[in-house]
């Protein structure tokens, strides 16, 4: 397993092609096939244009430069409450339907005390259900009633749209980007696998070289994140220095 | 995108409060605008920012309006599909699409930048209808502007047919009998959208649709190069003092002198690409874009001496023996190699020398015969390959050039003139089946075939050739 797991690279596959030759054969019937791969009846086929991935052991999926986002259980998004409804509010968080939120999937509420969310509020939410044709459903709690940070984000920062590839290169473990960017200027972010991203610096100044930043790093190279960082902070978009007017 | 949030819409105002844009552009500043040409006379697509708007003018000969029985007519048509935006809605135009509709007509029609009574063939029965189809292909905002530079742009760029009238009888001529007229395009007007924020006080040239979502009004100014006002329009809610309509009209005529200039300039770039036979349209004007964000810059190769080397391979090679391509079997057991070809390796004079020459030095011959039938195929179109391999200067996959380069040369010409000898089959050998390393350089590429030039000149010097060998046998494997 082990010498094939070196032998395995990413490689680029357009919709259509069979992926049989590029998957080790002794792992052939006991695989997990993640988003853009198909399955017709014993051969693997992909259904996106991207690269072909793989986690240890069997699992394998394709990353691609997507902008649609398809609900899935676990994620979390960032999505703009559009109307109140009874007991529920709806969602829009990008997918094909608007997703629905109880009012009592907060921390600490209770039917007497409501949480104040407000229409046109931004929340950093949960999928608890994601089924196709059933519309998805938000909750801002974990199992054990806590916020975990999720909950209505603060009504100032900005909220902007990014590629899910985006998304997920900031999502991964030692990120880069934020790091770096973290090293020279303060800010607050959450990150929606719905291809959201909520920023919040000090000044409106540099949250929007914040958002510039990182709308522009999809395609870079940690050399030229770095070297747009350091025209960022040349620019003036530094901490210590006073705020430019 | 749907509904903006409360958030956005406040991060919006405060930063146009304090004249920032999300975009990093100044409140007076127009996108990045781009405008292309297609390959058909009267289409053209225009970029600003995101939003991208494709015109397109076509013609046909009716009958004119009974009041107006000698002039043409033009028709305007913008079309919101629903692939710009999700609020736009198929088939109906909404309100907004009519008030955009109307606006171009007002100032491409009514501003009578298009000559109509040149339209006119016979007047009363015949006359050109030109059709101005524009449609928005994405939408970011400011539509208005971009289309009306699209409009204008096709409409400069469109050609009619031309027509000539002989008493009763109109003929109209194919553009490949008689090239076909342009319009006449008195002057080009463009217009020029401010959104207003904060009651007015502040205002932005040339709105996003996240910008437009915010806005309180927009003040639309049509104007031409000459400051002749074409089209004016306030929408909204909010007063405007007389202080910013002034100031608008003043912007404008800076922004209408820029946005004609580029019009000027892409009809301009487009007549010359036409004249000089150049590639033109849409393919060509797209840069080619990769996602890839590692990419090896263009590195220059020094071929100074790669002319002669060819030249004086050329010189000295000797044309390539015919092979016949019938199957034949010469003797039980005498090996046939390749797909119907005949082993010639062994026929010449040299044979015995070169057969002792091998046993003495090689252990793969067995390897070998794969190689060598795959060589006769190749032989004649390898000279001109050789050729075209070694001027490249591209650096991308360097290092297999080398190798192959490497491996033409040496069979192409050592295969013409005698049968093979080791050094080249393992080099044939060693850039098949194994990568040659990388510290072999272009220039022991070249100077292998000269070296092997004079060897021949000597009659074959067979011991050079083994040194050479011995030495190639060094570099290759690691």
């Amino acid at each position: 397993m082990a010498a094939s797991m070196d032998d395995f690279e990413p490689r680029v596959v357009l919709p259509g092609d069979s992926l049989m030759g590029h998957i080790p054969g002794e792992l052939h019937g006991k695989m997990t096939l993640g988003p853009g791969l198909r399955q017709d009846e014993t051969k693997i086929f992909s259904t996106k244009a991207g690269i072909l991935k793989r986690k240890n052991p069997h699992t394998f999926w394709i990353d691609c430069h997507q902008k649609r986002y398809v609900p899935a259980k676990g994620d979390k998004v960032l999505g703009v409450v559009t109307q109140k409804a009874g007991d529920v509010f709806r969602v829009d968080i990008g997918g094909q339907s608007q997703a629905i939120l109880s009012y009592l999937a907060f921390e600490g509420a209770t039917k007497r005390n409501r949480p104040n969310v407000q229409v046109g509020d931004v929340v950093y939410a949960k999928l608890l259900v994601a089924n196709r044709d059933m519309e998805p459903e938000l909750v801002c709690i974990d199992s054990s009633g806590r916020s975990q940070g999720l909950g209505v984000v603060g009504s100032d920062g900005f909220m902007f749209r990014c590629t899910l590839g985006l998304v997920r290169r900031l999502l991964l473990k030692d990120c880069p980007m934020l790091k770096f960017l973290g090293e020279k200027i303060s800010y607050e972010i959450a990150i929606g696998m719905n291809g959201r991203i909520w920023v919040r610096a000090k000044s409106i100044h540099t949250t929007i070289a914040v958002v510039t930043a990182l709308t522009n790093c999809e395609f870079m190279s940690e050399d030229d994140m770095k070297k747009m960082l350091r025209k960022l902070v040349a620019a003036g978009f530094h901490d210590s220095r006073p705020k430019p007017n | 995108m749907t509904a903006l949030s409360n958030l956005e819409e406040d991060f919006i105002l405060k930063a146009i409060e304090e004249s920032k844009r999300l975009d990093g552009r100044q409140p007076y500043d127009y996108r990045r605008t781009k405008i292309e040409f297609g390959v058909e006379r009267g289409c053209c697509m225009v970029h600003m920012g995101d939003t991208r708007i494709l015109a397109q003018v076509s013609c046909e000969v009716v009958e004119p309006k009974e009041n107006r029985p000698n002039e043409g007519q033009l028709f305007v048509n913008l079309e919101l599909s629903p692939m710009a935006s999700t609020t736009f809605e198929a088939g109906r135009l909404s309100d907004y699409g009519i008030e955009l509709n109307r606006l171009l007509e007002r100032t491409v029609k009514d501003s009578r930048a298009v000559d109509v009574e040149s339209l006119c063939i016979v007047a009363g029965e015949k006359v050109w209808k030109i059709r101005l189809d524009v449609h928005v292909l994405n939408h970011d905002g400011n539509i208005l502007d971009s289309a009306c530079i699209a409009a204008l742009a096709a409409l400069s760029h469109f050609r009619r047919p031309d027509v000539t009238v002989i008493g009763e009888s109109v003929t109209i001529h194919s553009p490949q009998d008689r090239d076909p007229v342009p319009l006449n395009v008195h002057h080009i007007p463009v217009c020029v959208t401010f959104a207003f924020y904060h009651k007015g006080k502040r205002l932005l040239v040339d709105p996003t649709e996240k910008e437009e979502k915010v806005m309180e009004g927009t003040m639309v100014v049509g104007m031409n190069v000459h400051r002749e006002l074409c089209t004016m329009q306030v929408t909204g809610s909010m007063l405007i003092l007389k202080e910013q309509i002034i100031r608008c009209c003043q912007i404008g005529v800076v922004k209408v002198s820029e946005l004609t200039e580029l019009i000027k300039q892409a009809l301009e770039k487009d007549k010359t690409a036409r004249a000089e036979g150049k590639k033109f349209g849409f393919a060509e004007s797209h840069p080619k874009k990769s996602i890839t964000s590692k990419v090896i810059p263009e590195q220059t190769l020094d071929t100074s001496d790669v002319e002669d080397e060819v030249s004086r391979i050329m010189e000295t090679a000797e044309l390539p023996e015919q092979v016949s391509s019938k199957l034949e079997i010469k003797k039980p057991g005498l090996g046939q190699i390749g797909d119907g070809l005949t082993n010639s390796w062994l026929d010449d004079g040299d044979a015995d020398e070169a057969e002792e020459e091998e046993n003495g030095n090689s252990k793969e011959e067995d390897e070998m015969e794969g190689a060598i039938g795959s060589e006769d195929e190749d032989e004649e179109e390898e000279e001109e390959e050789e050729e075209k391999k070694m001027i490249v200067t591209k650096p991308k996959a360097k290092d297999k050039r080398k190798g192959k380069s490497k491996a033409y040369v040496s069979d192409s010409e050592e295969e013409e003139t005698f049968t093979l000898d080791n050094a080249d089959l393992d080099v044939i050998q060693g850039t098949k089946s194994q990568k040659l390393s990388e510290e072999l350089d272009l220039t022991a590429a070249l100077k292998k075939p000269s070296d092997k030039t004079k060897s021949r000149g000597n009659t074959r010097a067979k011991g050079g050739k083994k040194k050479w060998k011995k030495e190639q046998n060094i570099k290759d494997r690691p």
